[in-house]
């Protein structure tokens, strides 16, 4: 590069980027990052409030406020929306602010790929929504779509094919940057064995992520072909199959949703040595137990699956995979309390959300637990028994896991101290407020009630009426969190550099905020 | 950074100790609780039992996981806060702890997949049955066809319009009645042969413990040995379109006598 050149370079960086244009256009990792956040937190609210139509509905037995249709609409668009508008993007815009600065790389490698990964998302689900208002509605078979019934549907399902297809794309390509940039930008002395644990979640859930996203592209082509190109890869009378859809489906599904935890876990495992000041109990075990988690979750997906006639061979390996993955997980868990035993604990909002997340998290994996067991998964399936469980897993695990790195991280990001007051009850309005409406989600399935349906017998009005109750808490408490954030970016306490007392890592040697560029020049990690 | 007074974090842990030791009483209370709508309907076949007490005992397993594991960390809450004057110990690995808490639950998953695999086996075997029913789901109601008996009918939800659209007071079973209800007998094994018309739907009467998918171009195949006579409900259990929630199901099990009576009945009528 010739000196001309150089200067060239250097009054480029010196131009700030301002209006619309730096949003549209930002290649900067830490801007893409905060657009990704708050587009997750749109898609939040957005898939919350279908959450709350459903549970108005369920409120009491009858028909009060929708048509069973609209039902459907509401509880297949709130999954589509929560799992890949809102839980999905969160992570990687944690990923995105965070992973460079943890492994003192200037940006993501990729930084244009980046940009698109990112607008790719506001278009996509406006595809989405939109089905809301086509002939048909949108589609209302379940976010699983399973054939014949999404045969069936309106032109809604095709909007979101096109939809789910744009949202895969960006997940692809956002997954290829991160491998791209973990493998090839840490700074030197920084071996893959010294990584933060939450950049070791991230480069293994990148891979799930590559590998399983093209197989759900697969399967809602394959929909897409059978209703509209005269193929029958799901209808029987064509030679076809219904059953290899769920196949194919959970094959993705599976991974899907390691894909949703892993990266959660790595934020706990960020969190709680910080807040305990002490190291990660068992650093080794940890990212083995990640790995091995990943590898078990491409060889349990009929779990998903069965009461659709398999072999008795069938049942019995997904149920011996399905158990083996607590093993794991469990050593997971048990290296978190172990980080804690003899340390020195705060409990600031950080940490009561790390707690959090593991404490239900685990109620998840125990109902995980007795679902795998196929006998009596044949009572659990398609009962409110599997709603409850995945919500703890989800909400209880994946979404805690977002409001614990929002507060963990927030001061590096704005260079203010979050109003910590607020923070707590925020953490407690949410936590009861989501016990409140999925604890007796699993009384409703093991007393019978089956999932997905707007209207119930009567034995099953209590349980539900409480349900709602913690539905709406649960709902408004969020508006608090977005008061704690504006009020932390507008203003408050100044962040030091370190923030937290036992916070170690490289983003922590950055001043809060950080400016644009950073890490322009590699650090030496010992 | 401003340290901020931490939460009174063993009163926290006492709740929760708390709120825990309450639901693990309610859970253990005596299995009538099936009455408050907390647990599994009485079962009535030996199937339903199997899958009662693997639930149970999986249950009771995870409780005790959760008990001790919750335990330690809410007493480490308690104990190692910095408030409390705990300092930081400096240690991060013990390949001993590490091992031993590997093999245990691997030792626990065993003994959870014996019973589990004994139950599945049992449930899987058709053979030797006494009868036929073919079942078939429809968009929305299910077909019923008594294949050795030449008996076959339609049943649909019986719930009147009025009542779901709360212009009426809802009935006692309301949602899960039936114009046609399934009438088997006690005692027989019988062979359930599911399939569907139009999409996936699933067959599940929870009192039987009986559930199996309806997929339209395929025959799955369960059975069933009733015990009890008496009159189980249940429902449909897999998305079948807009009114899903409404293609219940009733089973009549009664003697051998009755039913013949019925199936006479059903031939001439």
């Amino acid at each position: 590069m010739t000196a001309t050149t150089a200067d060239h370079h250097d009054d480029h960086h010196d131009h700030h980027p301002s209006g619309i244009g730096r949003w549209l256009f930002s290649t900067n990792h830490k801007d893409i990052g905060t657009m990704y956040l708050w587009f997750s937190f749109c898609m939040f609210i957005i898939g919350g409030l279908m959450a709350l139509i459903v549970r108005a509905e369920l409120f009491m037995p009858g028909l009060q406020l929708v048509t069973p249709h609209f039902f459907n609409q509401m509880t297949t668009n709130h999954a589509l929306i929560m799992i890949f508008g809102a839980a999905m993007p969160v992570f990687v815009g944690l990923a995105n602010w965070q992973i460079p600065m943890m492994i003192g790389a200037p940006d993501m490698a990729l930084p244009r790929l980046n940009n698109w990964s990112f607008w790719l998302l506001p278009p996509a689900f406006t595809l989405l929504i939109g089905s809301l208002f086509s002939p048909g509605g949108a589609p209302a078979g379940g976010w699983t779509m399973y054939p014949p019934l999404s045969i069936q549907t309106g032109m809604g399902m095709d909007m979101a094919i096109l939809a789910m297809h744009m949202m895969g794309i960006s997940s692809i390509m956002g997954s290829i940057n991160i491998i791209a940039t973990i493998l090839n930008m840490r700074a030197p002395g920084m071996h893959l064995m010294k990584m933060p644990m939450f950049v070791w979640t991230w480069l293994i859930t990148a891979f799930l992520l590559v590998t399983s996203i093209p197989v759900l592209a697969g399967a809602i082509t394959m929909l897409l072909t059978d209703r509209h190109f005269g193929t029958q890869f799901f209808d029987a009378a064509g030679g076809g199959d219904p059953v290899m859809f769920q196949h194919i489906f959970w094959f993705f599904g599976h991974p899907e949703v390691y894909i949703l935890i892993l990266p959660a876990f790595g934020v706990i495992s960020q969190v709680i040595p910080t807040f305990a000041r002490k190291p990660l109990f068992g650093y080794s075990s940890m990212v083995f137990a990640v790995a091995a988690i990943a590898f078990l979750s491409f060889i349990v997906w009929a779990h998903h699956m069965y009461t659709v006639g398999m072999p008795l061979a069938g049942e019995l390996f997904f149920m011996y995979s399905t158990m083996l993955i607590s093993i794991p997980t469990g050593v997971k868990i048990f290296n978190w309390v172990a980080t804690m035993w003899r340390g020195s604990m705060t409990f600031e909002t950080p940490m009561l959300y790390a707690i959090g997340t593991v404490f239900l998290f685990s109620i998840g994996g125990f109902s995980g637990l007795m679902l795998a067991i196929t006998p009596s998964d044949f009572q659990y399936h398609d009962t409110y028994f599997v709603v409850a469980h995945f919500h703890y897993v989800i909400f209880g695990g994946t979404i805690t896991g977002a409001f614990c790195a929002v507060y963990y991280w927030l001061p590096k990001w704005t260079g203010h101290m979050y109003d910590e007051k607020l923070g707590k009850i925020h953490f407690w309005l949410t936590v009861i407020g989501m016990n409140i409406t999925f604890f007796p989600q699993h009384f409703l399935g093991l007393a019978g009630m089956p999932r997905r349906i707007p209207d119930y017998s009567l034995q099953f009005t209590e349980f539900n009426m409480m349900s709602t109750g913690g539905a709406l808490l649960l709902g408004l408490s969020q508006i608090l969190f977005l008061y704690i954030v504006m009020k932390a970016i507008k203003g408050g306490e100044k962040a030091t550099d370190q923030v937290w007392d036992g916070a170690e890592g490289l983003e922590w040697t950055l001043p809060s905020p950080p400016p644009a560029h950073t890490f322009t020049t590699p650090p030496l990690v010992k | 950074m401003k340290l901020v007074r931490s939460f009174n974090a063993s009163r926290i842990s006492g709740v929760i100790l708390a709120y825990t030791a309450l639901l693990f009483g309610a859970l253990i209370a005596s299995p009538a609780y099936a009455e408050y709508g907390l647990n599994f309907k009485t079962p009535v076949t030996e199937i339903a039992h199997i899958e009662y007490d693997l639930h149970m005992l999986i249950l009771y397993i995870c409780i005790a996981i959760f008990v001790v594991v919750f335990g330690v960390m809410f007493y480490s809450i308690y104990a190692h806060r910095k408030s409390k004057g705990s300092v930081a110990a400096k240690f991060s690995h013990s390949t001993n702890a590490e091992i031993i808490w590997t093999v245990i639950p691997i030792i626990i998953l065993v003994t959870m997949a014996i019973p589990s695999t004994e139950a599945l086996i049992r449930m899987e075997d058709t053979t030797n049955s006494d009868m036929t029913v073919k079942i078939t789901g429809y968009q929305w109601k299910w077909h019923y066809d008594y294949m050795d008996h030449d008996v076959e009918m339609f049943s649909s939800i019986s719930t009147p319009r009025a009542q779901i659209e709360n212009k009426q007071e809802k009935g006692e079973n309301y949602l899960l009645e039936v114009n046609n209800h399934v009438v088997l007998p006690i005692n027989k094994k019988i062979r359930l042969l599911i399939t569907a018309n139009d999409v996936i739907h699933a067959w599940w009467v929870p009192e039987l413990g009986a559930k199996k998918d309806a997929i339209p171009g395929f025959i799955n195949e369960i059975w069933t040995k009733i015990d009890k006579p008496g009159r189980y409900r249940g429902q449909c259990a897999e998305l079948c379109g807009k009114d899903h929630g409404y293609m219940p199901i009733v089973v009549d099990a009664v003697t051998e006598e009755e039913f013949e009576a019925w199936v006479q009945k059903q031939k001439q009528g």
